[in-house]
């Protein structure tokens, strides 16, 4: 252990005390024991605010050792506002080393994106969720929505999969897709793009989902059966982009619009800025790379 | 002999509690996400016996003041698991498994029916016992082929010194999904896991 204990005089290590720890790590066995399942637990206030990532911060953590090497995205991106804050946060409460390489990382906490590149068996993926009950938007009772989790009873969903197709001739519904976790529960998959979801499906990486406002926690075993809802003749489809990363070129990749000038100028460029800049590294070059934007 | 009866209660604890129990979860978390797979724990924790180190070091893991611990027949003997809990984790100790968070199982042979302990409601499924059960093995017994969430194809685990009819027990809790119980087996210096997810078939070998 290269920790001083001087260094750490006001907090423990990783910020939460012991038993706290402790009992969102029951909280984490009793998620992964019931794929899907929304453990309530009892979140702690947090030395940022709730929709900062509170849920995830704790369930982080719980888990973190001094061995690990942690990576936080935000949007797919390591550079943005609350991926350096969180990244900051372990690096100075838990003295973990942290990185933006995707393969180098143990854990890696996210907001709303899973990375392009495939997760390996030795690695977590954390996700920060706001609201972790998928049905809530439809029914606002908790005791109403834990019924229906109870009785598998799910038409309400399917109801609003539908009004989707009613109202736009396709299902609407392009983030937050509610996946079905082994043929059981319905589950948020925190609002991550639609695009994501079939990477969740039989992923070798455990996943592990926070809520720290709504008080809950849930997850997804590696290997695990999960399957985005959908009608026969309406299957679900992800989100497929008419051109590559203007950056990178990079095919069948996430990418955010990017507003270059008042005239309607735009780029599309990858949201998981480490594959992007790999990309680049490796020689990859889109349209806009050598111009205006790229060095 | 009371001297010596509280040097054993006294002693044992984590070194490093911090830094023990997060690594000592971590293998725990491991041997859950991806049940058939044996992860090592090294020697952390030493209890009355029969608890082995493995169990002890699960026990302060996992276990304090909210978690109510039901303990077989083998760790009530002389009382001294029960105060070696009270002393390091602060966890009460039950007598009415249908109470208990966790149950230290000391002797596997002896695992009976999982009816007594608390498997849940079909609105509440975590508000469920998990069993650390002690068996000498992990890799001696008769092959258990595991298949379900957490594994790629199917994973064998060979657990010695669990009853004849595990498998049916087993089996009867699988049935109960979203309820039932989750077990940890805790073997020297390794730990395996069996979620109420993971259905077992018996190999012949």
């Amino acid at each position: 252990m290269t920790m001083q204990p001087t260094d750490l005089a006001t907090y423990n290590f990783a910020y939460l005390d012991e038993q706290t720890k402790r009992m969102i790590r029951r909280a984490i066995l009793k998620a992964i024991a019931i794929p899907g399942y929304q453990v309530p637990f009892a979140s702690r206030e947090m030395p940022m605010p709730y929709g900062w990532g509170t849920g995830g911060v704790q369930v982080t953590a719980s888990i973190i050792g001094p061995d690990d090497t942690l990576k936080v995205i935000d949007q797919g991106a390591d550079d943005t506002t609350n991926a350096v804050s969180i990244r900051a946060f372990f690096a100075k409460v838990a003295e973990v080393s942290t990185t933006t390489s995707t393969a180098d990382a143990t854990i890696i906490q996210t907001r709303h994106r899973i990375p392009e590149e495939k997760l390996g068996e030795g690695q977590i993926l954390v996700y920060q969720v706001p609201i972790p009950e998928p049905l809530r938007f439809l029914e606002p009772r908790e005791t109403e929505t834990r019924k229906m989790h109870a009785l598998e009873d799910y038409g309400l969903m399917h109801v609003k999969l539908y009004e989707d197709i009613a109202r736009n001739g396709h299902i609407a519904t392009t983030y937050a897709y509610p996946v079905k976790i082994e043929g059981r529960y319905v589950m948020d998959p925190s609002p991550t793009p639609k695009f994501d979801n079939p990477k969740m499906d039989q992923s070798e990486a455990l996943q592990l989902f926070g809520a720290g406002r709504e008080k809950r926690i849930y997850a997804v075993p590696p290997y695990t059966s999960v399957v985005s809802l959908d009608f026969e003749d309406y299957p679900f489809e992800v989100n497929r982009f008419d051109q590559p990363c203007a950056l990178c070129g990079a095919e069948g990749v996430y990418l955010d619009e990017v507003v270059l000038d008042d005239r309607g100028g735009r780029m599309f460029v990858c949201s998981d800025t480490d594959h992007c800049e790999k990309r680049r590294a490796a020689g990859h070059k889109g349209t806009m790379a050598g111009g205006e934007i790229g060095q | 002999m009371a001297m010596q009866s509280n040097d054993v209660i006294v002693t044992g604890g984590f070194d490093a509690p911090v830094f023990d129990a997060q690594s000592v979860f971590r293998a725990l978390m491991d041997a859950m996400a991806r049940p058939g797979t044996v992860q090592a724990i090294a020697p952390r924790a030493s209890a009355p016996a029969p608890l082995g180190s493995v169990a002890a070091a699960l026990a302060l893991t996992l276990c304090d003041a909210d978690t109510p611990v039901w303990l077989d027949s083998a760790s009530t003997q002389d009382g001294a698991v029960a105060r070696w809990l009270g002393f390091h984790a602060g966890a009460p100790v039950t007598d009415d498994p249908a109470a208990a968070a966790f149950a230290l199982i000391g002797d596997g042979a002896s695992l009976g029916s999982f009816d007594r302990f608390a498997r849940g409601t079909q609105d509440y499924p975590d508000r469920s016992a998990a069993l650390i059960v002690q068996v000498p093995d992990l890799t001696d017994g008769p092959a258990l082929t595991l298949t379900g969430p957490g594994i790629k194809h199917s994973a064998t685990l060979a657990p010695s010194g669990l009853p004849a009819r595990f498998a049916t027990l087993w089996a009867d809790n699988h049935a109960l999904f979203p309820r039932g119980i989750d077990m940890v087996l805790a073997a020297p210096g390794a730990v395996a896991a069996l979620p109420r997810t993971t259905r077992i078939a018996i190999t012949e070998n």
